[in-house]
C-alpha cells in the first residue's frame, strides 16, 4: 500500500472543476495519507487559497472556470511567479507542449505536466508527487516522447548524441539513474557518463540543480 | 451562332430581321401601354387623393408610399424588360434583414435609394415613353397591317397611301411588293432601337449601381460565414461535450482502476482489472486523437502557431515550421490549421517524402501558408482527398489553396485567406 512508502505528509491544495475527478484525486492523495486541505473548482479561489495560506504542492487541472481555456496554467505560473517554494503539479488532458512551454518560463524545478490518464497509476502517480514537491521535474512520458520526435538542428542540444538525448527524456520524466539504466538496459555507471557528458555539453554550471536545469534545457529546447 | 442577348445585339446581328427581335420590340412597345397607363394613373390618382387629405395626417402618409408604388412598378418593369434583356434586369433591392415586421419592411424598402429610382422610372414611363412607344408601334403596325391587306382594300374601295392612291386590287398588289419590304425593313429597325433604348433606360434605372451589387455580394460572402461560423460553433460544442463529459468519465475510470488494483490480491481477478486499465487508457488516447481532429485546444489557447507545432511534432518525418502571424479570427485560424494537419497528414501517407517545410506569413492583409515536401509529387485537389471541404470553407472565408505538385515531386500547396472576416 502507498501509506506504506510515504515519504512524507504533504499539505495538498487540490483545483480541478470535474466533482467527478476532484473526488476521485482526493480519496487517492487521502488514502496515501496526504492532507488536500482544499479543493476548489475555479482559477480565483485557488489562487485565493493559495496566497492566504500555502500549501506544499498544488495540483491543477489545465482548463478551468470561468473561461474553460488555460486559466489552471496561468494560475499556476501566478503562483510560481509570488511563492517559488510551492511545488506545481499540472494535470492536463492534452499532450501539447505549448502549455508545457509557458509554464517553464519562469520555472527552475518543482514543477510537473502530467496526462490525467497517469493518476490512475496510482503507485507512479504518487512517487511523481513526491518528486515535485522536493523541487524536481516530472513531465509526461507522453509529452517526452512528442519531443524527443522533434528534430532539433539548433540550439544547445545539438550537441548530444542520439543516447545522450534519450536519457535526457528519460531524465526528464523525473526517473533517477538508476531507473534510467534498467529502461535503457545499460549500467548505472554507464548513464552516470552519460549524464556527466549532457552537464557538460549544456555547460550547466555546478552548484545549481543541474539535473533540474538540464531538463529544462531539454524541455525548452 | 450563338442568339443575341440585348436588343444591341440583336440589331448588329444580319439576321435580324428574320429573327423574333422585331416582334419582341413590337411587344415590349405594345405591353408599355397598359404598364405606364396603369402607373401613371394610380401616381396621380394617389397624388390627387392626398393632396386633398393632406390637411389630415393621412394624407401626408400617404405621400411617403409613393417610393413603394415606385418599387413595385419597378418589380413588373423588370419583368416585362425581359422581353428585350434575355438576361433580365437583376433587382437593385437589399436582401431584407431577419425579424422585421410588416411595417419595418415597408419602411426599410421605402428609404432604398433603388425604390426612389424606380419611382422616377414609373413618372418616366408614365408621361412620355408608354405614349412615344405606343404611338410608334401603333402606327407602324397599322401602316404594316394595311399594306398587306392593300389588295383586298383597295379592290372594294380606294385606299390613300400618302402620295399614293390605290383603287385597284392590282394597284394593291404592286404597291404591297414594292413598298411592303421597304417598310417591313426601315419600321423593323426604327422599333427595335425605340424598344432597345428604352429596356436600355428600365436597365439603367432599375437594375443595381456599381455599390448595390458589391453590397450583394457582401450579403452572399456573409451568409457564407455565417455558415462557417456555424460549422465551426458545432465543432467547439461537440469538443467541450467530449471533454467535459466522455473525458472526465474515462479518466475517472482508470482513477477507480487504479485504486482497485491497489486493494487486490495478485490473481486473475486483478489481471483482469489490469487489463480494463489499460483499454481505458487506450480508450483515452483514442478520444484525445478524436478530440483533437474535431477543434484543437491549443488552437484556441495559443494560436496558430503553437497548433501547427504541435501536428509537426506528431509526424512520423521532420518537419519544419516557421509562422509569423499574430492571432487572427478564430475561423481562419482553425481553417489554415486543418489545411496544415491534412496537408501535412497526406505528405505522411502518400508523398514518401524525407522532409516538410511548413511556412506562414501575413502579406499586407492575407494570411499565407505554404507547404513544401520533396517527395514524389502528382497530388491533385480533387474527390477523395480531405483537402476538398478545406477549399469550400476557404472560398467561404476569402480564400484560395492551390497545389503544384508535378509527376517526380516536390509538392507545394499553397493556401490564402483574408485575414479579416467579411473583406
Amino acid at each position: 500500500m502507498p501509506t506504506g512508502r510515504l515519504s512524507r505528509r504533504l499539505s495538498i491544495v487540490l483545483a480541478e472543476d470535474s466533482l467527478l475527478l476532484r473526488e476521485g484525486l482526493a480519496s487517492i492523495l487521502d488514502r496515501a495519507g496526504h492532507d488536500v486541505r482544499d479543493s476548489v473548482g475555479d482559477a480565483d479561489t485557488l489562487l485565493a487559497v493559495v496566497r492566504k495560506d500555502p500549501p506544499d504542492l498544488v495540483i491543477t487541472d489545465v482548463r478551468m472556470p470561468p473561461g474553460h481555456s488555460d486559466e489552471g496554467l496561468r494560475a499556476a505560473a501566478a503562483i510560481r511567479a509570488e511563492l517559488p517554494a510551492i511545488g506545481i503539479l499540472v494535470l492536463s488532458q492534452y499532450v501539447a507542449d505549448a502549455y508545457l512551454s509557458s509554464l517553464l518560463e519562469t520555472t527552475t524545478g518543482g514543477i510537473g505536466y502530467l496526462l490525467k490518464d497517469r493518476v490512475g497509476h496510482v503507485t507512479e502517480f504518487l512517487e511523481s508527487l513526491d518528486r515535485v514537491a522536493d523541487g524536481g521535474t516530472v513531465v509526461d512520458p507522453e509529452v517526452v516522447r512528442q519531443l524527443l520526435a522533434r528534430r532539433r538542428n539548433d540550439g544547445p542540444l545539438a550537441a548530444l548524441t542520439p543516447r545522450e538525448l534519450e536519457v535526457l527524456a528519460l531524465m526528464a520524466e523525473g526517473r533517477v539513474n538508476a531507473s534510467i539504466a534498467e529502461q535503457l538496459v545499460v549500467s548505472e555507471a554507464a548513464v552516470r557518463k552519460h549524464v556527466g557528458n549532457i552537464f557538460a555539453k549544456l555547460r550547466l554550471e555546478e552548484g545549481l540543480d543541474r539535473r533540474v536545469s538540464a531538463v529544462l534545457t531539454y524541455l525548452r529546447g | 451562332m450563338e442568339s443575341p442577348k440585348t436588343a444591341w445585339a440583336a440589331l448588329a446581328s444580319p439576321r435580324y430581321l428574320i429573327s423574333s427581335w422585331p416582334w419582341r420590340s413590337y411587344a415590349y412597345l405594345f405591353t408599355s401601354i397598359p404598364a405606364g397607363a396603369l402607373g401613371i394613373c394610380v401616381l396621380v390618382g394617389l397624388a390627387a387623393v392626398s393632396a386633398v387629405l393632406s390637411p389630415i395626417l393621412i394624407g401626408v402618409l400617404m405621400l411617403t408610399a409613393f417610393p413603394l408604388i415606385g418599387a413595385a412598378i419597378g418589380w413588373s418593369e423588370r419583368w416585362r424588360a425581359g422581353l428585350m434583356l434575355v438576361d433580365g434586369i437583376s433587382s437593385p433591392h437589399a436582401k431584407l434583414p431577419r425579424g422585421l415586421t410588416l411595417r419595418q419592411r415597408l419602411a426599410f424598402r421605402r428609404r432604398e435609394q433603388a425604390s426612389m429610382r424606380a419611382l422616377g422610372y414609373s413618372f418616366v414611363l408614365g408621361v412620355f415613353l408608354w405614349l412615344v412607344g405606343g404611338a410608334f408601334a401603333g402606327m407602324s403596325a397599322t401602316i404594316l397591317l394595311t399594306t398587306l391587306a392593300a389588295p383586298i382594300i383597295a379592290d372594294n374601295d380606294e385606299l390613300g397611301m400618302g402620295p399614293w392612291t390605290l383603287d385597284s386590287a392590282w394597284e394593291g398588289l404592286i404597291f404591297l411588293v414594292l413598298f411592303g419590304p421597304v417598310f417591313y425593313v426601315v419600321s423593323s429597325y426604327l422599333l427595335g432601337v425605340i424598344a432597345g433604348a428604352e429596356a436600355s433606360l428600365a436597365k439603367a434605372m432599375l437594375g443595381p449601381r456599381q455599390e448595390e451589387l458589391q453590397r450583394n455580394l457582401a450579403e452572399l460572402r456573409r451568409s457564407r460565414l455565417d455558415l462557417v461560423d456555424a460549422f465551426e460553433t458545432e465543432r467547439a460544442r461537440i469538443e467541450r461535450h467530449l471533454h467535459d463529459g466522455v473525458q472526465q468519465r474515462l479518466v475517472g475510470l482508470t482513477m477507480t482502476l487504479g485504486l482497485a488494483e491497489l486493494d487486490l490480491p495478485d490473481g486473475e481477478g486483478r489481471r483482469l482489472v489490469v487489463k480494463a486499465h489499460s483499454e481505458a487508457e487506450a480508450a483515452l488516447a483514442d478520444l484525445r486523437a478524436a478530440v483533437r481532429g474535431i477543434h484543437p485546444r491549443v488552437l484556441v489557447d495559443h494560436g496558430l502557431e503553437a497548433a501547427v507545432r504541435e501536428v509537426a511534432d506528431r509526424m512520423p518525418l521532420p518537419v519544419t515550421v516557421q509562422l509569423s502571424t499574430t492571432r487572427l479570427p478564430p475561423p481562419i485560424e482553425a481553417a489554415a490549421y486543418f489545411v496544415v494537419s491534412e496537408a501535412l497528414a497526406n505528405v505522411a501517407k502518400h508523398a514518401q517524402a524525407t522532409k516538410c517545410e511548413v511556412a506562414g506569413w501575413v502579406d499586407r492583409d492575407r494570411l499565407v501558408i505554404t507547404i513544401q515536401d520533396d517527395g514524389i509529387g502528382g497530388a491533385r485537389l480533387g474527390a477523395g482527398t480531405g483537402l476538398t471541404g478545406l477549399v469550400t470553407r476557404l472560398d467561404a472565408l476569402g480564400g484560395t489553396l492551390d497545389v503544384d505538385s508535378p509527376p517526380g515531386g516536390p509538392t507545394r500547396l499553397r493556401m490564402e485567406c483574408p485575414c479579416r472576416l467579411g473583406d
